[in-house]
């Protein structure tokens, strides 16, 4: 028991790293903080593209989510990562991460928002209009504050993925958390800064995991 | 001009050529993979939401404390604690094992969670209705709940099974010779990026037809309100 303690949280290497793992986590939530309003900004901009019903814009859409819906988002981060270099284009692994994310978190959020703006009654668009609103302000004012409303459980729950996603930037050698917890680990010959990263992401998130729960909890009930 | 440079690093006919069977082998790792999870997975989590139902007081717990830690925590922080923290323990695992434990361990937490909303939404009376024409209570939860609850779960399971799923590739970073694997290696060995143009390429093949049959499951399955 003693040598398990040792090994997997041992006060003194925890004294040793704690700080450098905090860093660690300051820039996982610099990363989310990037990320995450990316995602959330292009998501909507897919769902109102997709509400002009334009047929030939649709099918677009409907390609452009599905593959990205398809791709491993780690698979696209290193595509970007290694693959542009080749052609002379070298791009920084940040721009990689955000690039990346943008791809893949526009198509999941897209599909939300989509679902949120049609679950929004069809009156609402015509009394809005009818009031002399324009597309956009009852896009803005009317629409899409309902419309987000309606799929809060699933934004949230995505929110939590993509912030979960931010450890696939340690793989492009960001000192996020994992990263950091990754390279103590080597330098300690313990799995002492491993346990503390994990404990530190249960810290965080489970919270957030039980207000996803409640919520959707909620949602089946009204049904 | 610029093109056909583009077109020739990404994809060059005589690199494709060369390593397109290492590809094909990550390939086949990919799917076992893959189906070894939503197996496991699937099987685990739908197990876990049955037992959930019996309401034994210390078992629920241990279920939402096992389904909200899995739910927490990123699948790729579980494979490196599985591939590396684990062998501190005296219990090292092949990068296989570590993955396909910690992807159908997650997909178990995320299932059990929805087969059990399922189990939920179902009326009490279908339970008391069973109950009364002398079924026992295993019965009634196999024979009239689950029918109806799997029923309303699979949209979304379908949709939280892809995207599980799609994380064999994290098992690259502990040096598994999945797609990701291999074409990451044979584009450092080529020095060309085409390895990973063929990667991409056996992923999509992998899993447009999932996030297709997903989209038709959304819509046949949906929601009657």
């Amino acid at each position: 028991m003693y040598e398990v303690f040792q090994q997997f949280l041992n006060p003194e290497i925890i004294s040793k790293v704690w700080l450098y793992l905090l860093k660690g986590l300051g820039t996982t939530a610099l990363l989310s903080l990037m990320v995450v309003p990316l995602g959330l900004a292009s998501g909507l901009a897919v769902a109102a593209l997709w509400s002009l019903r334009k047929r030939w814009l649709n099918g677009l859409l409907i390609v452009y989510v599905d593959f990205f819906r398809a791709f491993p988002p780690l698979v696209l981060l290193l595509f970007i990562y290694f693959g542009f270099p080749f052609v002379g284009i070298e791009v920084p692994a940040i721009v990689a991460v955000a690039i990346g994310f943008l791809l893949n978190t526009s198509s999941y959020y897209g599909e939300i928002f989509r679902a949120g703006i049609e679950s929004v009654p069809r009156g609402q668009w015509e009394a809005a209009r009818s009031t002399g609103l324009s597309w956009a302000q009852t896009m803005i004012g009317v629409i899409v504050p309902q419309a987000t409303r309606n799929v809060l459980p699933d934004l949230l729950s995505n929110t939590l993925e993509v912030v979960k996603l931010t450890t696939l930037a340690s793989v492009v050698a960001i000192p996020e958390l994992l990263n950091a917890a990754r390279n103590a680990q080597a330098l300690t010959y313990n799995a002492t800064p491993i346990v503390l990263a994990a404990l530190m992401y249960l810290a965080l998130l489970w919270p957030v995991v039980r207000l996803i729960s409640r919520l959707e909890h909620k949602a089946v009930a009204v049904r | 001009m610029e093109l056909d440079r583009l077109l020739f690093t990404f994809f060059n006919p005589e690199i494709a050529r060369e390593y397109w069977p290492d590809i094909a082998k990550g390939f086949v790792v990919t799917l076992q993979l893959g189906l070894a999870t939503i197996a496991a997975g699937l099987a685990l989590g739908l197990g876990l939401a049955m037992a959930r139902s019996l309401q034994l007081r210390v078992v629920n717990w241990a279920i939402v404390f096992f389904a909200d830690a899995l739910r927490a925590l990123p699948p790729l922080m579980v494979i490196i604690i599985l591939f590396f923290a684990f062998p501190y323990a005296g219990l090292p695992m092949s990068a296989f094992t570590a993955t396909w434990l910690s992807l159908s361990l997650v997909l178990a937490a995320f299932s059990e969670e929805i087969f059990w909303a399922g189990i939920v939404s179902i009326p009490k009376g279908q339970y008391e209705a069973a109950r009364s024409t002398g079924m026992s209570a295993w019965q009634t939860l196999v024979n009239v709940i689950l029918p109806q609850a799997v029923r309303i779960t699979i949209p979304p399971l379908t949709n939280r099974t892809i995207a599980i799923t799609k994380g064999t590739a994290l098992g690259s970073v502990v040096a598994l010779a999945e797609i990701l694997g291999s074409a990451h290696s044979a584009s450092s060995l080529a020095g060309n990026p085409t390895p990973l143009t063929l990667g991409a390429v056996a992923y999509l093949l992998l899993f447009i037809p999932f996030v297709l049959f997903g989209r038709w499951v959304e819509t046949r399955f949906a929601w009657k309100r």
